[in-house]
């Protein structure tokens, strides 16, 4: 297979990448040789090529029981970004983050670098008052320019508060899920397979939905 | 594969800083706006969510001079390459949430809790899919009613759907869906007004059908989309055609809620400008799909918005 990234766009991301304050780790779960694990992990190699700042962990999922557990892994492929530290705060990506999701992708790995999003005072105030687990899955396309505001903005949560898992959904390779959701328009944001949101909200109308279910 | 937007050289902003000239939104207008005002040496800043604005929306431009058939996504790049080789400072990824004038300076508030000071702004935030305003729609919006083709397109793979509409982009939208879709019918209420062109492209498609001077008066479905009721005038009857998807490309409507009580709007909401592209607000310009020109072409918003950065440089000269 030939190389994900042409160079014009390795240079873009490393130019990017060069911004990253302190070391990540991605850990990737995939199952055997399906399409879209093999697809991903080159994506995540090519990736760490392009910072030092970059661990990568591949976990075969039927090998690693322990820690998919651990990390509430059920899709392959997914990945999940650790900070310098080794904390997992909820970041989760399932599917390939290809076309725009590219910039989701990019993105989390500068903020949980340490190059965190500042959000207002309130939005802050608001977030540390969620107590109890909240579960947001943005199911996206690849082809949707809308779609990596909604992904940034449910990671962004995680990463301000460990109830809160944010997972991007690629809806193409997990179409029965998506069908499960009733997806035909993205971004669909579903908190704790409750309630829903369409396109790409304000953090406040995340947080409003995520407000009616503590 | 990848339509990377991201920056690598992140300015830092100086929140505390009078600019002479703030470009708000990231389409052709705005970024045009901010490479003029910062050639004539202005202090520029352009402001806004993501690079590209409305042509986000779109697959390929077939009518920007210089490029032809470009994918939309490698227009938007070239324009960004454009503006950070020409180091115009750029602040990304913020919405504005209020703008108000007091002692001469425009106060812009960012939904990062942050305000900015200029001494002359362009407005230029586009617009928001216009809706069919058809009883269904609100209630089955995105169960079936949809209003981005290259969004959603990959959730209607083999089912018949229907594009309401019959301007440029209800045709690109024909082009994406036709190759994914079962089959695609195009309702538009007058008659096809998209470049000849793409038209016949589009008539030669097996799998098109398109029908002109139909009413869609009703989304009919449940707990999703199950079928449209439309009245054909030519036939002075009303049908109902069974679908599993409607695409509502009819237009924009402009994003001009920040700007009511500010500037005066005509009965469609759109800032009425005059041809310097300024508003009822002495230092205040807007351009591209928020204004009153009837024309919705980047290449149009891209020159309007040169126009308001050139005469914004004369409102702050002559001061």
């Amino acid at each position: 297979m030939g190389k994900l990234f042409n160079e014009e766009v390795a240079s873009q991301i490393k130019g990017v990448l060069a911004q990253m304050k302190n070391e990540i780790t991605i850990k990737l779960f995939i199952d055997g040789k399906c399409d879209t694990c093999l697809e991903t992990k080159q994506l995540l190699e090519e990736t760490k090529t392009l910072s030092d700042k970059i661990n990568l962990v591949v976990h075969e999922i039927n090998e690693s029981k322990e820690e998919a557990e651990k990390y509430d892994i059920t899709l392959t492929p997914t990945f999940i970004i650790l900070d310098d530290k080794g904390t997992y705060s909820g970041v989760r990506f399932s599917g390939f983050p290809g076309g725009y999701e590219i910039n989701s992708f990019v993105s989390s790995l500068l903020e949980m670098s340490g190059l965190r999003h500042e959000f207002p005072q309130e939005v802050v105030d608001r977030v540390a008052k969620i107590k109890e687990p909240i579960d947001i899955k943005v199911f996206v396309t690849l082809g949707c320019p809308h779609c990596p505001g909604a992904v940034e903005t449910a990671h962004r949560l995680a990463m301000l508060n460990s109830n809160i898992k944010a997972t991007m959904i690629e809806s193409q390779t997990f179409m029965e899920l998506a069908r499960t959701h009733k997806v035909s328009s993205v971004p669909k944001i579903v908190f704790n397979d409750a309630l829903d949101l369409l396109g790409n909200q304000p953090v406040e109308a995340f947080l409003d939905e995520i407000e009616t279910l503590l | 594969m990848f339509n990377f937007q991201l920056s690598s050289n992140k300015p830092q902003i100086n929140y505390d800083e009078l600019y002479d000239f703030i470009a708000l939104g990231l389409g052709p207008a705005g970024l045009n706006a901010g490479l003029y005002a910062h050639r004539k040496g202005l202090k520029t800043l352009i402001v806004g969510h993501r690079v590209g604005g409305q042509l986000l929306n779109t697959a390929d431009i077939d009518n920007y001079l210089g490029f032809s058939n470009i994918p939309a996504q490698k227009l938007i790049d070239e324009f960004r390459n454009h503006i950070e080789n020409s180091k115009v400072p750029m602040l990304t990824d913020v919405l504005v949430t209020n703008i108000e004038k007091s002692a001469d300076i425009f106060i812009i508030t960012l939904n990062n809790g942050k305000t900015l000071q200029s001494k002359t702004v362009l407005y230029a935030l586009g617009g928001s899919p216009r809706k069919l305003k058809v009883p269904g729609e609100d209630r089955l919006a995105g169960k079936g009613v949809a209003y981005c083709a290259t969004c959603d397109g990959p959730f209607f793979q083999d089912k018949d759907v229907i594009i309401a509409g019959g301007g440029n982009s209800a045709i690109d939208a024909t082009k994406d869906l036709a190759r994914i879709a079962k089959s695609v019918t195009i309702i538009e209420k007058f008659t096809i007004s998209a470049d000849k062109t793409s038209v016949e492209q589009v008539a030669k498609l097996p799998n098109v059908t398109m029908f002109e001077e139909t009413d869609v008066t009703e989304i009919i479905g449940d707990k999703y989309i199950e079928g449209i009721r439309v009245f054909d005038r030519k036939a002075n009857k009303e049908r109902i055609i069974n679908t599993e998807g409607l695409f509502v490309e009819i237009g924009s409507i402009p994003n001009t809620a920040l700007l009511k009580d500010l500037v005066e709007l005509n009965k469609w909401g759109e800032v009425i400008v005059n041809n310097k592209q300024e508003t009822s607000l002495k230092g205040l310009y807007a351009a591209g799909d928020v204004t009153n020109n009837w024309i919705r072409q980047v290449i149009v918003a891209a020159a309007d918005g040169a126009k308001a950065a050139l005469e914004a440089n004369n409102y702050i000269t002559k001061k």
